[in-house]
């Protein structure tokens, strides 16, 4: 059987791990497609060659389809999002001489962090971010935008060289995703603080893109990839398949670094301070369970509003997560499918049965640290 | 072409650097930086003020620069030209979509000067057709929201349409406004007590 051939660009980082699952086993050539995985070195760089049709699809920091829908950041394209590639999975960190001033902070609680950083005599807090339009800058901003006296300037640094960056003290703390807040561990020039899900508890992290025309015109195609990536995302998901992900992953052709790097993402074990041991975060970083990879459309909506779009804007972003494509095209293999395309943000606090296609799926929780809520649904 | 372009240059190997700074003076830009480090960019763009930034499309500074430019006003933002391997039509492509430019061919030095001319030169007409449109739209803008304000004092007191007009004139005047400014302040305020 002829395969077709596929060419998705994505971005070395742990959590493109779905991608780099669906072509090393096989999950994309099951489908019929030869994946050719894209190295891109910048999200600039990848958004440029999937808007002007050298990529089929993409791995994307999830606000970037809904920036360009909006007609934000570059090019005016119509980009969707075809599916969630992941949920959570960054980190916040500042240099040892920020934790140093602002003492002992429990891990992981966002309000004490806050208080602590504007108790903090001196300048701008510098903070290192990878693109304008991440879900790193976007968490940064709804939190900081709490405490309006916190100084605070948001500068985008590639994530390799975000360590160097805090070393070099030109950033004085950074939202980055991993590896690369272990690696500044590992250099022991920076401490974390928080994990974005500390912000917000279900927060869509990269998803996979495609343009609208390209979708239109390969619905099948279209259909393929999202099943092949449905199924790594399944396989990722199983607590005994990461240490072989951690290998895979590792190889040369794809992230080229060691495991001991890439594990602590997968695994959920995180190490905050140099030397210190590791300590389990739960949900850190999330594939599949509790419908990670479902597109809601409340999720671009939050993107849309947090990027500052009137009411025309925020529909258009929820016409960008395509949850209809997501039905169309995984109920075939088994995918449970929520009853609604569209939630509550940030209202459930504990895992919650909802109703879905099987009759109930569990959803993870999804609420923001100051406790608001956000719907969307139309007035 | 102008010759006086201010031109930055951001790559890291200094081997590199050299070949291209040779290229670009005998090429008769003189106004040439250099610039390695990331760590500068923000401040060297902002002093430097750059007409062309030179940078390869494989650095991941290119988001930094992305960045810096977003934040700085269209009129004084430099061009950005990516040097790259691909086709000429990704060139093109880009040249329409508006945004950026993509210098093919790697960086033959000896085409350096021919490369940047063309680039220059399609991303000036690019630039030239956006502001248009953008002007055009503007003007749009502009003639709705005076329309309104004029709307508004028709009704509220009884003016002609020419009054009206003539009253938000004579307001910006005396006040040394623009009258889409006075027509601006009219209706927010409108809205407000509506």
């Amino acid at each position: 059987m002829s395969q077709t051939v596929l060419n998705c660009g994505y971005v070395p980082l742990v959590d493109c791990a779905p991608l780099v699952i669906a072509k090393e086993l096989g999950f994309a050539a099951e489908q019929g497609l030869a994946l050719n995985l894209v190295r891109q070195p910048s999200w600039s760089a990848l958004r440029d060659m999937l808007a002007l049709g050298h990529l089929d699809a993409a791995q994307m920091l999830s606000p970037m389809p809904v920036a360009m829908s909006i007609g934000l950041g570059g090019l005016p394209a119509r980009v969707d999002t075809l599916m969630v590639l992941s949920v959570n999975g960054t980190v916040f960190g500042v240099s040892n001489e920020v934790a140093a001033d602002i003492g002992d902070v429990p891990f992981g609680d966002a309000n004490a962090l806050l208080s602590a950083l504007r108790a903090r005599k001196g300048a701008k807090l510098r903070v290192g971010v990878p693109f304008h339009y991440s879900m790193h800058r976007l968490l940064l901003s709804y939190w900081a935008s709490t405490a309006p006296d916190l100084q605070m300037t948001e500068i985008t640094v590639p994530p390799p060289r975000m360590a160097h960056a805090v070393a070099d003290g030109f950033v004085d703390a950074f939202w980055v995703g991993e590896p690369w807040g272990s690696v500044a561990v590992g250099q022991n020039v920076a401490q974390l603080m928080m994990t974005g899900k500390d912000v917000w508890q279900f927060a869509p992290e990269k998803v996979l893109a495609a343009r609208r025309d390209w979708v239109e015109g390969h619905e099948d195609a279209a259909a393929r990839l999202m099943r092949a990536v449905f199924k790594a995302s399944a396989w990722l998901d199983a607590r005994k398949n990461t240490p072989l992900a951690v290998e895979i992953l590792a190889r040369s052709e794809h992230l080229s670094m060691s495991p001991d790097l890439i594990d602590p993402a997968l695994s959920g074990d995180i190490v905050t301070k140099h030397n210190n041991a590791p300590a389990p975060v739960g949900r850190f970083l999330q594939f599949h369970k509790h419908a990670a990879t479902f597109p809601w459309r409340s999720q671009a909506a939050w993107i849309a509003s947090q990027l500052g779009a009137d009411a025309a804007g925020v529909e258009k972003a929820k016409a960008c997560f395509r949850a209809d494509l997501y039905r169309r095209n995984l109920a075939g293999i088994g995918a449970d499918m929520p009853g609604a395309s569209e939630k509550e943000e940030g209202a459930l606090h504990f895992e919650t049965a909802v109703a879905s296609s099987r009759g109930h799926m569990s959803l993870a929780p999804d609420a923001f640290f100051n406790g608001r809520t956000f719907d969307f649904s139309a007035k | 072409m102008n010759q006086n372009l201010r031109i930055l240059v951001v790559e890291p190997d200094p081997e590199r650097v050299r070949a291209i700074i040779d290229a670009l003076r005998d090429a008769g830009w003189s106004d040439v930086k250099a610039l390695a480090q990331m760590s500068a960019l923000d401040r060297t763009v902002k002093e430097f003020a750059p007409d062309i930034v030179l940078i390869d499309l494989a650095n991941p500074d290119r988001d930094t620069l992305e960045h810096i430019f977003d934040a700085t006003e269209t009129s004084k933002r430099a061009v950005a030209l990516f040097v790259d391997q691909t086709d000429d039509a990704l060139t093109q492509a880009a040249l329409s979509a508006g945004v950026s430019a993509y210098v093919v061919d790697g960086l033959k030095m000896a085409r350096i000067k021919s490369v940047l001319e063309t680039a220059i030169a399609r991303f000036k007409i690019m630039r030239q057709m956006q502001s248009e449109l953008d002007a055009a739209k503007q003007a749009l803008e502009d003639r709705k929201t005076i329309d309104r304000a004029k709307g508004i004092l028709m009704r509220q007191r009884g003016l002609s349409e020419d009054d009206a007009y003539t009253l938000l004139r004579k307001t910006a005047m005396n006040q040394n406004r623009k009258v889409i400014d006075v027509a601006h302040a009219l209706v927010t305020a409108a809205e407000l007590l509506s």
